[in-house]
């Protein structure tokens, strides 16, 4: 139910998210989702890739600083209102959202929300109540 | 306008037996009542007698910060408590702030010199002086005061900040004098800009302007803001305050030095020997009439020279150029000492801040700012933003409240901080002064 995500810590200089989708290219690691959060100072990239334990080790041997955190893939269908119900879930269970990305085609017709929150349990019961569905970890590494 | 004709115009060769009287007794006083000072003079191999000649001066042991903090708080005090009427101290360097301490009559020379100071810039009875230097600890504000006082002018301490204010009681009061640090003269006239209020239609006439190095493009530049003549002071907590030298109105070139009270020497920063007259080197001095807390070749680490050429004022004692380096890695930051170790010392004190850190000082319009770039480690790192503000934040709240004085963090990648072989280079200093 859980998946792993990476984050690397990203100085706002250019080319250095090249250099991170290098390192992980040389090391046949492919991307399965990713966000990029900036400030005006920093930014944080966030992945989600095929091989989490293998990529954080090989980013850090390269300089980069990984955090990693656990997220929750739900995967709803595409179409309009598809993320709104999801929130109206979270919502009614008193839970806030860290935040969230979307892959926005994953499969035929489905759309795969990456989620982070503060209670990560919580957030999973009250999704599975609502009959939500949320990929498991490997289903996630292989999309 | 001179205050003390006799003293400050006095010719130099009674100046010199005048100073060379102040400086035996002074000696011998400490070496009777401070272990201290006699351990280091003992050490030195010299005795007071041996004291017979100005330049033997140079045979005396050198007092330094150091000294100052293994004999916190009142170690080097050469009077009883009970004699002592005020108690001033720096920021504190280290996190061990520098103690001095006053007598009934340190109190009355100190407020004699800037009386000197203030009439020197043409200030006297009947001028509104807004005192715009910090009142508290720092020795700016209350130094700047009691002088503006004997003279007989009237004295607003309405101390620093509050910018808009300070602009509405010119205007009100009908200011005619200002006391603050350059900077934040610049600040003042920025914000006038801002408010509308033309620097010509008040009755600011100079400003007497101390405790940060600053250029002559910023003398220029105040001059032409404000409208109003800039005069450079000169002074430090552990000489007595503000008022050791100051500029006169009719020449500002040069500060004269209170060599009555204070016996200046230009040394080599690197073999301490004693250099002549328009040479440059660190500026050492020696008080020679304080009561409670005299020091002996206190060595200041600014760098300066002594101008002997007499002065078209009429000011008989040696001039210094303006202070614009240092000998240590002292940053003055908006009148606030800030060594590179306090800032270590802040980041090592928080969880899982690295060392490699470096500081960039700029002058943004008419302020100092200072700007901390900190890696980040694993520890601090997390893929929340509000975490990694969160540590910025903090860091530029212990700084703020150990420093007094405003930062801004940024977080940077590691290994991005230049290591160096030797001394890591821990400032940039963009300031140009």
């Amino acid at each position: 139910m859980k998946v792993e995500q990476i984050a690397v810590f990203l100085e706002n200089r250019s080319g250095r998210l090249a250099d991170i989708s290098q390192t992980l290219a040389d090391h046949d690691i492919n991307i399965r989702a990713l966000s990029l959060a900036d400030t005006a100072d920093f930014g944080i990239l966030r992945l989600v890739v095929d091989d989490p334990a293998r990529a954080r080790r090989i980013l850090k041997e390269n300089g980069f600083t990984v955090a990693v955190a656990e997220v929750v893939a739900v995967e709803v269908v595409d179409r309009p209102g598809g993320l709104g119900a999801v929130l109206q879930v979270i919502k009614q269970a008193g839970l806030n959202v860290e935040y969230m990305y979307a892959v926005i085609t994953h499969g035929k017709d489905k759309a795969l929300l990456i989620f982070r929150f503060d209670e990560l349990d919580r957030a999973i019961n009250a999704l599975l109540k609502a009959d939500i569905r949320i990929l498991s970890a490997d289903e996630v590494y292989s999309v | 306008m001179i205050w003390n004709e006799e003293y400050e115009t006095m010719p130099r060769e009674d100046l010199a037996a005048l100073q060379l009287r102040r400086l035996q007794a002074q000696v011998e006083r400490v070496y009777a009542v401070v272990p201290y000072y006699r351990a280091k003079m003992e050490a030195a191999g010299v005795e007071p007698g041996e004291i017979k000649t100005l330049a033997d001066i140079k045979r005396l042991p050198f007092t330094t910060k150091e000294d100052l903090r293994k004999n916190y708080p009142f170690g080097l005090f050469t009077v009883p408590l009970e004699r002592v009427v005020r108690i001033h101290a720096s920021s504190g360097t280290t996190g061990q702030p520098t103690v001095v301490g006053y007598t009934r009559r340190d109190i009355g020379i100190w407020a004699e010199l800037m009386a000197r100071t203030l009439s020197a810039a043409g200030v006297g009875r009947g001028d509104v002086v807004q005192n715009a230097y910090g009142y508290g600890l720092f020795t700016g504000g209350l130094g700047a005061h009691y002088g503006a006082e004997k003279i007989g002018a009237a004295v607003i301490p309405i101390s620093g900040g509050n910018t808009k204010r300070q602009i509405t009681l010119m205007r009100d009061f009908g200011s005619t004098v200002l006391l603050s640090t350059p900077s934040y003269a610049l600040n003042i006239a920025d914000t006038m800009a801002d408010m509308g209020v033309d620097p010509k239609s008040l009755k600011l006439r100079v400003g007497v302007f101390g405790a940060e190095p600053w250029s002559e493009n910023m003398r220029d530049e105040i001059e032409r803001k404000l409208h109003i003549k800039a005069i450079d002071i000169y002074g430090l907590s552990e000489i007595i305050g503000p008022g050791v030298a100051a500029e006169c109105i009719e020449e500002q070139k040069g500060l004269h030095l209170m060599e009555d009270h204070f016996l200046p020497e230009i040394v080599d920063p690197d073999t301490f020997e004693p250099l002549p007259p328009g040479e440059d080197g660190e500026l050492v001095f020696t008080t020679i009439t304080k009561e409670a807390f005299p020091v002996i070749r206190y060595r200041t680490k600014d760098i300066s020279r002594l101008i002997a050429e007499p002065c078209t004022c009429g000011r008989t004692f040696f001039r210094m150029p303006k202070v614009t380096g240092r000998t240590d890695d002292m940053l003055i930051i908006r009148g606030v000492n800030v060594f590179p170790s306090q800032v270590e010392h802040v980041l090592m004190s928080i969880d899982g801040v690295e060392p490699h850190y470096q500081i960039e000082v700029n002058r943004e319009g008419s302020l100092d700012t200072m700007r901390i770039l900190v890696e980040v480690s694993e520890a601090i790192f997390s893929d929340e933003i509000k975490q990694l503000e969160g540590v910025s934040r903090k860091i530029e709240n212990e700084i703020k409240g150990m420093l007094g004085v405003t930062c801004r963090v940024k977080l940077v990648e590691p290994k991005t901080i230049q290591r160096s072989e030797g001394k890591a280079q821990r400032v940039i200093d963009n300031r140009n002064i």
